[in-house]
Parts: structure tokens; C-alpha cells; sequence
């Protein structure tokens, strides 16, 4: 009854003077909006990259080669060999490069992958029409490549591939199978290249040989044990030069991406609590001077009865309603945000109903807190020193 | 036999301020006493201590030394909280300037005593229109204070003292801010309802007006100079 009647007053004292209301509420809708946006914004990046990164499954291993002296890279022989380490399933070293793909008269730049037939499994990437390479296409340095969607299409246009002959830096190469589309991703779209069989990538590139091996392990209870067996054999073969190489297991990946938004969360929850405690002490500036105009009025509240407690309950609910208000704007204003960013911007954007819930609790904890000294003031007041107030 | 409690019982109460290191005594062992249903005029010039009075028998402050019992309470020994009950309950405020709260409309100003009294919304509002159409104001409800002219505020004022059914009224310079034609309709009104068996305490420094009750108390520099029945003319 009481609190109906005092939500009620404090809408109308803050109604009356709307502008003012609205600047103090901005520290709040600033705060809000900005936690639930940027949140927002985070956590769908985060669940981008998270996505695509256990897409490739927890038991990969990827081996980068820097080399050192003469020794920049291994063979495509010696990365087989890497089969032989205890624990490994699958071994796929990879030969990049760039490449200039003609069919006709349509000219693309294109980057050639040198692969061997156990990318297809490793990558999970499969084709879509025609067949993948084969163990018969390395061992015979066929001239045979796989295309990638979007390379088809610019090549192609809307015939079959799957066939046909393309020249790639003026050797004309037979593509034997349509890749599937993989869509892009933050390092880039995996549907514009061509696949090659590895032994051909080596002399047709020219290629100082491989700097890039994506291992699988028989489990993911053994990926750790097989990354030192690895380290182990890498070190022995760069004569333990220290940098010659690099290994990265997609879990360590996942957690250096979590660490990562993790760290981000802690800044935004910082930034957001550091907006969120200036526009407390915006509210309860405009509190105090609010309590100070109405000395009058608390005056007369007390003269004809009213406690301690229902004075302080007044103000305290003035002030909550103001924060709560300020917060409800805020996560519409956030919300709105987000919306926008998802639908205008090629930014992936993931609203967070919990932070939403925690940054509009937040604003009523602010409402109180910085309330309490202002009403507090107010309760204290003695009737005859406020009555005499004019 | 003893003679039934008076309503206000006032013995030896005194009152001092400190100013800059100062003291100032505003009110010297007063003694006094109201029954039920007197009309009392308290009068003196300013300066004379009856505004001081007037806190310490509205409860709006506490006299340094002293007893007072209102209705049989002893008012030295209470907190906040209790003083602040027994203004809800016990007196109905008339002040010189109204004291309306310009935000609410006459009917909730009215209202006001019986919220902080825990009292349902239906059942205040119909004490509170009740009390309006007591005062003559039962087609001024809902306008603002500052829609209405300076009696009909004192009016919602009386209303307002009225609601919670108080066993006193008290009422400081009623007609103060009224022109002499509804400061007389204010005062024919206040009269009307010691009739009706209010007890009334007025605070005046207007000797004609304080020819109006039925008992004056004359305060001066803090004493109680004069304590005499007003013989009806």
C-alpha cells in the first residue's frame, strides 16, 4: 500500500521534470546499453571462432615450420613419417602457395594447396560432385586438382567443373572434384582455392617443401602425449634450435580463445561497473539537491505523521525507480544495439538474456545504494528545523 | 475522588537554546493544563516563546525539562518514531501557510495523515472526501493546491486535520495569510467545530482573535503571564 503509493509519487516527481530525470538516468542507459552491446557483440565473436575451431574436433595438432639455417622445411616424405610417432592417426602436411588459374578466357589469382588424401578427413572437408584425391594421384604426380566453390563459380560460372581442364600457371590441370562449400571464416573463405596432389604441389611450386602439418591422434586422451613425442622428433630433426617450429592443439586454441574472452568479459564488466558507478553518483547528486528542495514537504510529512522509515522508503524509491527506469532504457537502447550490429554489420552478435538481467539488477543495486545517504538525510531531518525551511 | 485526567497536562516544562555559545531560555517552568473540549487562544508577541510552545504540545520537539502528558502519555520519554505516531494520532495540524503539498490534489492532501497510518486506499479516500464535504470543498476534490484560492487551502488544510479524528487541533496563526473576510469565515469554521466537541489550541499574537476562544493564555519572554476565561460579550 505504502509502496504503491510512494512508486507512485516517485513517478510523478520524476515525470515533472522529465529533463532532468533523463540526464541523471544517462550514466545508467549509457552504462547498460553499452555492457549488453558490447557483450552482445563479444560472446557471438567468441562462439564464431569457438565453433569452427571444435568443428575440427580436440584431437588435432598442428605443426607450423619456421625452420632454421638451410633447413626450412620438411619433405613431404618426412612429414609422413610423422605417421610413424606412436598415437597418430592421421598425418596431412600441407604445400601453399599462389597461383595464377585460367579457364578460357576467365583469370583468377588463387591460392594451391598441396595436400595429401588424408586432409579430407582431417579438415573434414569433403567434395560435393566428382571424387578426392587419391593415394595413386601423389604417388603419380597427376596432374589433378579439386576446386573450391567460389573459384568455380568465377572460373565456371554455372557449369559443371567436374572435368573440365584448367591452367594453373600455364599447365593445364584436370579437375576431378567440386569442393564443398564451407562458407568464410575469420582467416578467410575456404572456397576460393585449388587442391592439389602434394608431390605435384613440391616441383610445380617449387616449394622449399612443407611448412604446414595438421596431425589426428587415435584419441583425445592422447593428444598431449603425442605433442611431446612430436616435439621431441621436431627438436631432433631443426638440431634443437628453439623457434625452428611450432605446435598448437586445437584444444590449446580453444583455450587461448576462451582466455582471450574471458579477459575481454573482465574489461567489459569493469568498464561497464565503472559507467554504472558514475551514474550512481549522478543519481545521488540529484537525490541530495532533491531531498534539499523538499525540505518543506518532508517537513510537513513528519508534522502529520510520518516515521523515519517512511520518509527514508520515499526517497529510497525515488531513487530506485530513477536507476531502474534509467536501467530499463538502457537494455532496450543495449538490445537495440545488438540488433543493429547483427543486421548492418557482418559481426556476429549473441544477446546475453543473463547479462541483460545482470546489468538491469545492477542499476536497481546502484539506485539503492546511491540512494541511501540522500534518504537517509531526508529521514533524519527534524520536523521544526524543516517546517521553518522555506 | 480525583478530578479526570486533562487532556494536555503541562508542569514545569522549560526550554532552552544554545546560540553561539549563548544560552537562551524561551520557555520558564510553565504550568498548565486543557480538559476536553476547551477552546484555548495561546497569545503573545514574537519572540515571547509561543511558537516554541506550540512545537513542544504539537510533539514537534522536546522540551529540555519538564513533563508533558498528552492524553495521558508521557511525551519526555519517547523516540522518534512514537512522537511521530502520536502527531498522527493525536493532533490535527492548521498551519499559517497551509503546508499543503502542491503536488497532490486536495483529496489526497487529506489523505495524507491516514496513509501513515496504514489505512486501506478505499477506506482513506472516503474519510477523505468526507472530511472535504465537511469543510465545503466537496466539488474542489481533485484540484491542486495551487488551483485554489488561499481559504479554500486553509479549508483542505482543516480537512486534512480533520481526517485522522485527532483529540486536538492545533492551529498556528490560521488566518494569517487570509485577507480579514475568509480569515473570519476560517476562524467562524474553527469555532464551529469546538461546538462540534474538538478541543482547540490556537497560537495567535492577534488579541481579537484570541477574543474568540473561550480561555486565553498570555505568554511573554517565556512566561505564563495571564491564564484568564473569555466572558462571551
Amino acid at each position: 500500500m505504502m509502496l504503491y503509493q510512494s512508486m507512485k509519487m516517485a513517478f510523478k516527481s520524476i515525470l515533472s521534470s522529465k529533463i532532468r530525470a533523463f540526464l541523471t538516468m544517462l550514466g545508467i542507459i549509457i552504462g547498460v546499453s553499452s555492457v549488453i552491446a558490447l557483450v552482445a557483440v563479444g560472446q557471438g565473436t567468441t562462439s564464431q571462432i569457438t565453433e569452427s575451431l571444435s568443428s575440427l574436433g580436440t584431437n588435432q595438432l598442428t605443426v607450423n615450420i619456421m625452420g632454421r639455417g638451410a633447413t626450412t622445411s620438411l619433405t613431404y616424405e618426412e612429414a609422413l613419417a610423422l605417421n610413424e610417432i606412436e598415437g597418430v592417426d592421421n598425418v596431412s602436411p600441407v604445400i601453399s602457395g599462389n597461383v595464377t588459374a585460367k579457364h578460357g578466357t576467365e583469370n583468377v589469382s588463387v591460392s594451391v594447396e598441396g595436400i595429401t588424401p588424408a586432409y579430407e578427413e582431417v579438415q573434414d572437408f569433403h567434395v560435393q560432385s566428382g571424387r578426392f584425391l587419391l593415394e595413386m594421384d601423389t604417388e603419380y604426380r597427376q596432374k589433378v586438382a579439386l576446386i573450391g566453390s567460389d573459384t568455380a563459380e568465377d572460373l565456371f560460372g554455372t557449369d559443371n567443373p567436374v572435368g573440365q581442364k584448367v591452367q594453373i600457371n600455364g599447365s593445364s590441370f584436370k579437375i576431378v572434384g567440386l569442393l564443398e562449400s564451407k562458407g568464410s571464416t575469420s582467416v578467410g573463405s575456404s572456397d576460393e582455392k585449388l587442391l592439389i596432389p602434394i608431390s605435384t604441389a613440391e616441383r610445380f611450386l617449387q616449394s622449399k617443401g612443407v611448412r604446414s602439418i595438421t596431425l589426428t591422434t587415435t584419441s583425445n586422451d592422447n593428444v598431449d602425449d603425442v605433442k611431446t613425442k612430436l616435439e621431441a622428433s621436431l627438436t631432433a630433426k631443426f638440431s634443437a634450435a628453439e623457434n625452428a617450429y611450432s605446435v598448437f592443439d586445437s584444444r590449446e586454441m580453444l583455450e587461448t580463445v576462451n582466455e582471450t574472452s574471458a579477459t575481454l568479459s573482465l574489461a567489459l564488466g569493469g568498464i561497464a561497473g565503472i559507467s554504472l558507478f558514475v551514474g550512481g553518483i549522478g543519481i545521488m547528486n540529484i537525490m541530495i539537491v532533491s531531498v534539499n528542495e523538499r525540505t518543506r514537504e518532508i517537513g510537513i510529512r513528519k508534522a502529520i505523521g510520518a516515521k523515519k522509515k517512511n520518509i527514508m522508503m520515499q526517497f529510497m524509491i525515488e531513487s530506485v525507480v530513477l536507476s531502474g527506469t534509467g536501467g530499463l532504457i538502457g537494455v532496450a537502447l543495449g538490445l537495440g544495439a545488438s540488433w543493429a550490429v547483427g543486421n548492418y554489420t557482418t559481426l556476429n552478435v549473441a544477446p546475453s538474456w543473463n547479462m541483460v538481467l545482470i546489468s538491469f539488477s545492477f542499476s536497481l543495486i546502484i539506485g539503492v545504494l546511491f540512494g541511501m545517504i540522500p534518504a537517509s538525510k531526508a529521514a533524519r531531518m527534524r520536523p521544526i528545523y524543516a517546517l521553518r525551511n522555506e | 475522588m480525583t478530578a479526570p485526567e486533562p487532556l494536555i497536562r503541562v508542569e514545569k516544562m522549560q526550554h532552552s537554546y544554545t546560540m553561539a555559545g549563548e544560552s537562551m531560555t524561551v520557555l520558564k517552568s510553565l504550568n498548565f493544563s486543557i480538559n476536553h473540549g476547551e477552546f484555548v487562544a495561546i497569545i503573545g508577541p514574537s519572540g515571547s516563546g509561543k511558537s516554541t510552545l506550540m512545537n513542544m504540545l504539537g510533539c514537534l520537539d522536546v522540551a529540555n525539562e519538564g513533563d508533558y502528558f498528552l492524553d495521558g502519555q508521557e511525551i519526555r520519554k519517547l523516540s522518534d518514531n512514537r512522537l511521530a505516531q502520536i502527531r498522527n494520532e493525536k493532533i490535527g495540524f492548521i498551519f499559517q501557510n497551509f503546508n499543503l503539498l502542491p503536488k497532490l490534489s486536495a483529496v489526497e492532501n487529506v489523505e495524507l495523515p491516514l496513509i501513515y497510518r496504514g489505512m486501506s486506499h478505499r477506506e482513506r479516500r472516503e474519510i477523505a472526501r468526507n472530511a472535504l464535504v465537511r469543510v465545503g470543498l466537496a466539488s474542489r476534490m481533485n484540484h491542486r493546491p495551487s488551483e485554489l484560492s488561499g481559504g479554500q487551502q486553509q479549508r483542505v488544510a482543516i480537512a486534512r486535520a480533520l481526517a485522522g479524528t485527532p483529540p486536538i487541533l492545533l492551529a498556528d496563526e490560521p488566518t494569517g495569510a487570509l485577507d480579514s473576510k475568509t480569515g473570519k469565515e476560517v476562524l467562524e469554521m474553527i469555532k464551529e467545530l469546538n461546538v462540534q466537541g474538538h478541543t482547540i489550541i490556537l497560537i495567535t499574537h492577534d488579541l481579537e482573535i484570541a477574543e474568540q476562544a473561550k480561555r486565553v493564555i498570555r505568554i511573554q519572554d517565556g512566561d505564563l503571564v495571564e491564564d484568564r476565561k473569555v466572558v462571551p460579550s
